[in-house]
Formats: structure tokens, C-alpha cells, sequence
């Protein structure tokens, strides 16, 4: 049930693998040795140019999963143990640096959170003047690329230099989502990213994140299970266990796993008994 | 659910075509690659210019704790704290006047200023207006004052109408240099209460007044007390505020309005003397109040960190 990098190569078709996580454990605590876990033992699999949903119910992990993907709990009191790879890249390997995975990695979160001092341009831009690039010709492309993915290029174009904060929520997310974009991740993690807008808005996103797993590998976590049947190809549920601790269930194609699941638990959850 | 070609009809540009893509990418991986040793460096080298930063800052300090020990400690005793200043020539003698003439003069302060700049804070806090503004600039501009300049109004306003000094006076002094830096104390605590806590109590049915009592209040709690206790610590140590005003005293003095002997002006009194033994009372003192000082800063942080953990 829960599929090994190989194991999910011929049970979910042919797809090449986008990301794979091996035994993942994610401890939390100030104290080094006396880390309360987290989430424990997560294998799954992220299937290149695929929408893969984390669902589950508040606390069980979703999101812990989501940021040990482009380590961002070496920022916090987080320990992750287990193995991550993004293609060739072995994500927790001694030699590698964070900043390279993060390139490689692009991320929204659940609320927009553009730098509010800067502009439209300067927003979309600013993963890749914090990367080095600085040609402006190139900055230029790379917005309006980016811009043009999160279907914002139109209603923005003439206005470039205004202060990001004072567009429309729903605008915000997707502006957030071209500054991801900008830097051509082949991964991108959205925490919830719909949860702050209207359904309009939302709607909108769901089309744009459709759109863009023709070329990224997508992890969406939500708590929307219908988003998750309307959107994503694969969805891996994650529970809390007894002794509190959030676990992955059960993972498998979306079609499946809402229609025949194999684990009684994920047909609660499916079927909105709980959580 | 097929990867849809949909971003291409949408795409006269050609810039969202693979190869576009991979030809971006590249340039951002490799822009990324190559740079990121140059900005490890910059990073650590920002790093260690902090901590030397931090090393330049603490010199001074330590220097001045340090001294000041090696200065003062052997003023120390018991009849230190428990007599009052000798005859100069006369072994032994205390500053027990001053440190009561401090406890004082600095209690009736902080007992004014506390409250009064609690309430200005709190209207700050609920005004944006312009005399909001107006009060707000206004207590910046008196937190710049120099103390010596409020010693001498406190000594044009009350000394010489009434025709002599007192300790009540030097509290006035001290009660208008700490206003100003507790208004803002305050109100930058209780600026950090969440809008959405308004919100929360208004919609219960709370009244304006019990919600900045129950809610805002009880929630900037820690930060309040902290930015009080640094204000008193503050006014503790000031001396050009005292000296238009209490005056300085060599007998125990409990009436405030009588001049009385303040720890800072001992300092000053007998630092100036070249008797050595007035001298290291002068040192001891400077202990006695640094630790104080200290006592009271330790004292508003543990609040603090306290107050955070445990819910009230």
C-alpha cells in the first residue's frame, strides 16, 4: 500500500518519478534528543508532471511533509530523517546546499505573502536576483513567462511598478505563484493555497495548477477533498495514529483512492465520516 | 487528466515553450550554481561581522562592570548599607540615606508616571487622530529631552516659588523624564495584541473600556512590565534631574518634602573629593546601584519570559 520508488514506477503507470521520500520521519522540539515525532515513516512517491494531493485531517503532518521537500525545517526546531530526492538531487546529503534544492523547489503558501515594499516586477523577479541573475533583459523574460503561466500577464502587464499588496487577494496567490515559477522549478509544493480565497479565485488556481503540471510535479496540500478529486492525478492520505502521530494511510491514483480505498479508514475520510 | 496544450494556445509570445523553459532554467541553475560560493561568503562574512559587532559593544561594558567591581567592592559591609555618612576624616559611616532617599524618591515617581502613561498609551492605542499624532510626537520630542533640562524646570516650576528643595521634586524630575519612555513602552506592547482579539471581544458583547482591561491589557501584560521596569531602572541612575531638586542630604530623611540624599548624588558628592575614602564610597555606591539596576533587569525579563509561558 504505501509505494516504494519502484513499486509506484509499475503501479502507477510509467511515470518517471518527480519526487520520492523514503522512510521519512520528521521529529520537532528545542530539545536535541528528546524530539516529540511529528510524522514517521512516509514513503511516497511524487510522479513527474503529476498532481500528487496530501490530504488529512488538521495537525496529521500534511504540511510537515510538504516543508521537509525543500528543507525548510532546517529553519526551525524540525530534524528530518529518512531520504528525499528531487531527480539526482539526494535533498538531505551532506554536501548538498539548501539553496540549490530550493531552486529546484518552488512553494506557496497558504496565505499570499508578497514583499510588501516591492513591486509587481520586483516580486516575480525576486527569486532570481536572489539567485545571481541579474541581466535585465533576462529578468524581463522570466517575469513575463512567469506571469503569463499564472494566467496574470494581461490584467498586470501595464502595471509592473505598482506595490504587489495592492492587488486582489486571489491576484496575490497567483503572483505568488509566478515568483515560483520564475526561477523554472521542476517541483512546486502548495500549502493550501486556496484557502484564503473565494471560490472564484480558487477556481482560477485550480485551472492554473492543472496547466502547470504539464511541466512541474505538483504537492498540493488541502483540506478540500473535492479539490483533490477535481485536480490531482494521486492522493496520499495521511492520519494521526493513536499515540498522535501522523502517518500516511494510504496512497494511490485519486480515482482510486476515493472510489474503492483500500484502508477503512481512508473510506471514512473520503467519505466525510471524520476528520 | 492529460497535460493540456492549453498554455501554449495562450502563449503568443513563445516564451512558455519547452524549450524556452529548459533554456531559463538553465540559465537560473547556473546563475544559482556560481554564485552561490560568492554568497556563502558574503553570508558568513555578515555572520562574523555581527559577532564582532557584538564583541566591540560588550567591551565597554564588561569594562565598565569590571572597574567598577575592582573599585567598590571592598567599600562593602554591612554598615555600609545600614549607616549614614560619616564627618570626612571619620572611618566607617553608610549610604543608607541615599538608598531609602532613591527607594523614595523613584517609588512616588513611578507611582505616577506608571499610571498616567499607561492611560495616555491606552488612548494612543485606540486614537489614530491627529492629536494622537500630535501626543505621540510630542513624547518622542520629551524622551530626547536632556535630564538636566528637566532638573531645571522641576527647580523653575516648584523649587522656587516654595523657597527650597525636595525630594518630592526630584520625584516630579524623575516622574517627566520616565513618561515619555513609558508611554511608548506601553504602547508598542499593547500594539502587538492582534486586531482580531478586538474583534473577538467587541463581538461578545464587551464594552470598549473592559476589553483594552480584559483583553489588550491583561495580553501586553509582560511587555508592559518590562518596558516600566526599564523606565525605572532608567530613572534610577539619573542624577542631573536630582540635583536642582532633592538636593542631597547627609542625614536620613523620610519626609519628601525636605531635601533628601539620592544614591546618584552620592556618587557625585564624594567621587569629587579626593578623600580615597570618600572615593570608594563613591565606587561602592556605583556597585550598589549597578546591581540594582541589573536586579531590576533581570527582574522584568524572567516576568517576561513567565508571564509568555503561563496563561493567566
Amino acid at each position: 500500500m504505501l509505494d516504494s520508488p519502484a513499486g509506484a514506477a509499475s503501479g502507477a503507470g510509467r511515470e518517471e518519478i518527480g519526487v520520492s521520500l523514503e522512510h521519512v520521519t520528521v521529529r520537532y522540539g528545542k530539545v536535541e534528543n528528546a524530539k516529540q515525532v511529528a510524522v514517521r515513516d512516509v514513503s511516497l512517491v511524487l510522479p513527474k508532471s503529476q498532481v500528487t494531493a496530501l490530504l488529512g485531517p488538521s495537525g496529521c503532518g500534511k504540511t510537515t511533509i510538504l516543508r521537509s521537500i525543500n528543507r525548510l525545517h532546517d529553519h526551525t526546531t524540525g530534524r528530518v530523517t529518512g531520504v528525499i530526492r528531487i531527480g539526482d538531487l539526494d535533498v538531505y546529503a551532506k554536501d548538498t546546499q539548501p539553496e540549490i534544492v530550493r531552486t529546484r523547489v518552488g512553494m506557496v503558501f497558504q496565505r499570499p505573502n508578497l514583499f510588501p515594499t516591492l513591486s509587481i516586477f520586483d516580486n516575480v523577479v525576486a527569486g532570481l536576483r536572489m539567485n545571481g541573475v541579474k541581466k535585465r533583459e533576462f529578468l524581463r523574460e522570466a517575469a513575463e513567462a512567469a506571469l503569463r503561466q499564472a494566467a496574470l500577464w494581461n490584467s498586470v502587464k501595464d502595471r509592473l511598478g505598482l506595490p504587489a499588496v495592492r492587488l486582489s487577494g486571489g491576484q496575490q496567490q497567483r503572483l505568488c505563484i509566478a515568483r515560483a515559477l520564475a526561477v523554472e522549478p521542476e517541483v512546486l509544493l502548495l500549502d493550501e493555497p486556496c484557502s484564503a480565497l473565494d471560490p472564484m479565485a480558487s477556481a482560477q488556481i485550480e485551472e492554473l495548477i492543472v496547466q502547470l503540471s504539464a511541466h512541474v510535479t505538483i504537492a498540493l496540500v488541502t483540506h478540500n477533498l473535492f479539490q483533490a478529486t477535481r485536480i490531482s492525478n494521486r492522493t496520499a492520505v495521511f492520519l494521526l495514529n493513536d499515540d498522535h502521530v501522523g502517518t500516511l494511510v494510504e496512497v494511490g491514483s485519486t480515482v482510486d483512492v476515493f472510489s474503492s480505498p483500500q484502508d477503512p479508514r481512508t473510506e471514512a475520510y473520503v467519505t466525510g465520516h471524520f476528520g | 487528466m492529460t497535460a493540456r496544450p492549453g498554455t501554449a494556445t495562450q502563449d503568443p509570445s513563445g516564451l512558455l515553450s519547452p524549450e524556452a523553459m529548459a533554456r531559463r532554467r538553465d540559465v537560473v541553475r547556473h546563475a544559482s550554481r556560481t554564485t552561490l560560493r560568492r554568497r556563502r561568503l558574503v553570508g558568513n562574512g555578515t555572520r562574523i561581522a555581527c559577532y564582532v559587532a557584538l564583541i566591540i559593544a560588550l567591551i565597554p561594558l564588561v569594562a565598565l562592570i569590571s572597574y567598577t567591581i575592582e573599585r567598590g567592592v571592598h567599600g562593602l559591609s554591612v554598615a555600609f548599607f545600614t549607616q549614614v555618612p560619616v564627618p570626612q576624616g571619620v572611618p566607617g559611616g553608610g549610604i543608607y540615606n541615599a538608598i531609602i532617599g532613591t527607594l523614595i524618591i523613584v517609588g512616588l515617581a513611578a507611582a505616577v508616571a506608571i499610571p498616567v502613561g499607561l492611560a495616555v498609551a491606552l488612548f494612543l492605542v485606540d486614537r489614530r487622530g491627529k492629536v494622537a499624532a500630535t501626543i505621540r510626537f510630542v513624547a518622542d520630542v520629551m524622551s530626547g529631552v536632556p535630564s538636566i533640562a528637566i532638573g531645571v524646570f522641576a527647580y523653575a516650576l516648584i523649587v522656587v516659588p516654595s523657597g527650597h528643595y525636595s525630594g518630592i521634586t526630584g520625584s516630579f524630575a524623575l516622574a517627566v523624564l520616565m513618561l515619555p519612555i513609558i508611554i511608548r513602552a506601553d504602547e508598542v506592547a499593547m500594539r502587538t495584541v492582534p486586531e482580531d482579539l478586538w474583534d473577538a471581544a467587541l463581538a461578545l458583547g464587551a464594552r470598549p473600556s473592559r476589553v483594552a482591561r480584559s483583553v489588550v491589557l491583561r495580553t501586553a501584560l509582560p511587555g508592559i512590565v518590562t518596558g516600566n521596569l526599564l523606565a525605572v531602572a532608567r530613572a534610577v541612575g539619573e542624577t542631573a534631574p536630582l540635583l536642582f531638586t532633592a538636593l542631597g542630604s547627609t542625614v536620613l530623611e523620610t519626609n519628601p518634602f525636605q531635601p533628601m540624599d539620592a544614591m546618584p548624588l552620592r556618587i557625585l558628592q564624594d567621587g569629587t573629593q579626593a578623600d580615597p575614602h570618600l572615593q570608594t564610597v563613591a565606587w561602592a555606591t556605583a556597585l550598589v546601584l549597578v546591581a540594582f539596576i541589573l536586579v531590576l533587569s533581570i527582574g522584568a525579563r524572567t516576568f517576561a519570559a513567565y508571564a509568555t509561558r503561563h496563561a493567566r
